[in-house]
């Protein structure tokens, strides 16, 4: 199935999306990565509150290239997810409806994923060039000193995206190949 | 004897750094764009369309083909006729790697130390390889090496009993093992023989040769073309949805190693395996 979607992700939402999906997704999506995860994650288990409200929000793993003069972003493709397996699910707990990545997840991330009826996307690992133009608006949240790690608020329009693994923890990345190899050996 | 200055050498790798990030090598480039004209599985045709639109807008929009502008792999054949005036060639390097990517806005991905953390702002230092080879040219090769690709590589010291079998098995199962996390469609990098430290260099610098060149030794070859076969019967597919395209190209460069050992290493890189050059 195809779908346009507008963020805050709803529990609607994520509940009908089906691995293998694709997606158009316009809104607010956050960047953050490894050093942010880490912040992020530190702040709360000190019980503090966080830069961003992540109920409902989507975080992109993606660290820019920077703006060039007069333009919004840097080239911006995803950055490989299984690093913030670590602190996704602490995040996840706290609702957050959805992550844009690329790779592998591991089982506690699926487990709390389906607990919480998160969604995980993929966006096309190595096209930065062609998604810099879905993003109309990049604001720093905060981190300036983290540099391309820095948290960042993005306005995006149609960015295009597939469901990796949905709320039921079907996961296109066992289940993609999978079907290959049978309709080859078929 | 011929004299080189410093600042020649900053200004060569300076001017190789948003080359090198924007456009692929062509034989990279046309693997990719054959691979998208190959593919039967949709999805994965699909995919590798993407790609090729991206190689596109990048080349249209001057902006890099991937936000990961990687950690510099400077590779430097040094003619042992050339004299290098005006400063130390690493710093020389450095200060070229410092300005490109700075003036190129480029990524800055380099951490100072590997467990404090800390971004060096620059993109310094490069990882510099040199060698020394007759002449009197000295070549600069920068292949910005993405850790998307880099994270799933392995390196293993097996056993002389494990022979070709062994190795065959090593380069499956880390192919395997990296699934979708290393951006397939993948190029494998095969380092067998020398030593710990040598055979991860083999490795690197097989990502260095043209796409489709083969070993010159038929034994290596064939098991270069075997092995892409092995590989792109796994299924993983561009970008890990499934497919025919797992890998572009499966290269092995060898070094004769000691009678207790059997080294082997697998680099492996990204569809967007980028190196450029320029010989002073």
């Amino acid at each position: 199935m195809e779908y346009r979607l507008q963020t805050p992700l709803t529990k609607t939402d994520a509940a009908k999306l089906r691995a293998g999906d694709t997606v158009l997704l316009s809104g607010t999506v956050y960047t953050a990565r490894d050093a942010a995860h880490k912040r992020l994650c530190a702040l709360a288990d000190a019980g503090e509150a966080l830069p961003v409200d992540v109920r409902g929000a989507v975080i992109y793993y993606a660290g820019p290239t920077p703006a060039r003069p007069g333009e919004v972003i840097g080239s911006v493709g995803p950055t490989t997810s299984g690093r913030m397996d670590a602190y996704a699910p602490a995040l996840l707990r706290m609702d957050l409806a959805g992550m844009i990545g690329k790779g592998a997840r591991s089982e506690a991330v699926v487990a709390a994923m389906r607990e919480s009826g998160a969604v995980y996307f993929a966006a096309i690992g190595g096209a930065g060039a062609l998604i810099a133009s879905c993003v109309e608006r990049a604001e720093l949240i905060c981190w300036p000193e983290l540099g391309s790690e820095a948290v960042r608020r993005l306005t995006v329009r149609e960015l295009p995206l597939i469901v990796a693994i949905d709320s039921t923890g079907a996961d296109l990345y066992k289940t993609g190949p999978a079907a290959y190899r049978k309709a080859a050996q078929g | 004897m011929k004299e080189l200055g410093a600042e020649r050498i900053a200004e060569a790798v300076r001017a190789l750094c948003v080359p090198a990030n924007r456009t692929l090598p062509p034989d990279v480039e046309n693997a990719v764009r054959a691979a998208h004209e190959a593919e039967p599985w949709p999805l994965a045709k699909a995919t590798l369309g993407t790609l090729c639109r991206n190689l596109d807008a990048a080349r249209e929009t001057g902006l890099p083909i991937c936000q990961d502008t990687g950690m510099a792999c400077v590779f430097i054949e040094l003619g042992q006729e050339v004299h290098i005036t005006g400063g130390a060639l690493e710093d020389a390097v450095n200060e070229g790697i410092r300005r490109g990517y700075t003036e190129g806005y480029l990524r800055k991905s380099v951490v100072a130390d590997p467990i404090r953390r800390g971004n060096t702002g620059d993109n310094t230092p490069a990882v510099i390889t040199v060698r020394v080879v007759p002449g009197e040219q000295l070549r600069i090769t920068l292949a910005p090496k993405g850790f998307g690709s880099e994270n799933m590589s392995r390196l293993a010291m097996l056993k002389p009993s494990d022979g070709e079998e062994g190795v065959r098995a090593f380069v499956l199962d880390t192919v395997r093992r990296a699934g979708p996390n290393p951006c397939p469609p993948v190029v494998v990098g095969v380092g067998i023989g020398g030593t710990f430290d040598r055979v991860a260099l083999l490795a690197k610098r097989a990502l260095l040769r043209p796409l489709g060149s083969c070993h010159p030794d038929p034994y290596y070859a064939k098991m270069e073309q075997e092995l892409l076969c092995e590989i792109n019967m796994l299924g993983i597919g561009p970008q890990g949805f499934g497919g025919q395209t797992t890998a572009l190209g499966v290269q092995i460069e060898t070094f004769p190693t000691h009678i207790a050992g059997l080294p082997v290493a697998v680099n492996i890189s990204c569809h967007v395996t980028r190196h450029a050059e320029v010989v002073l």
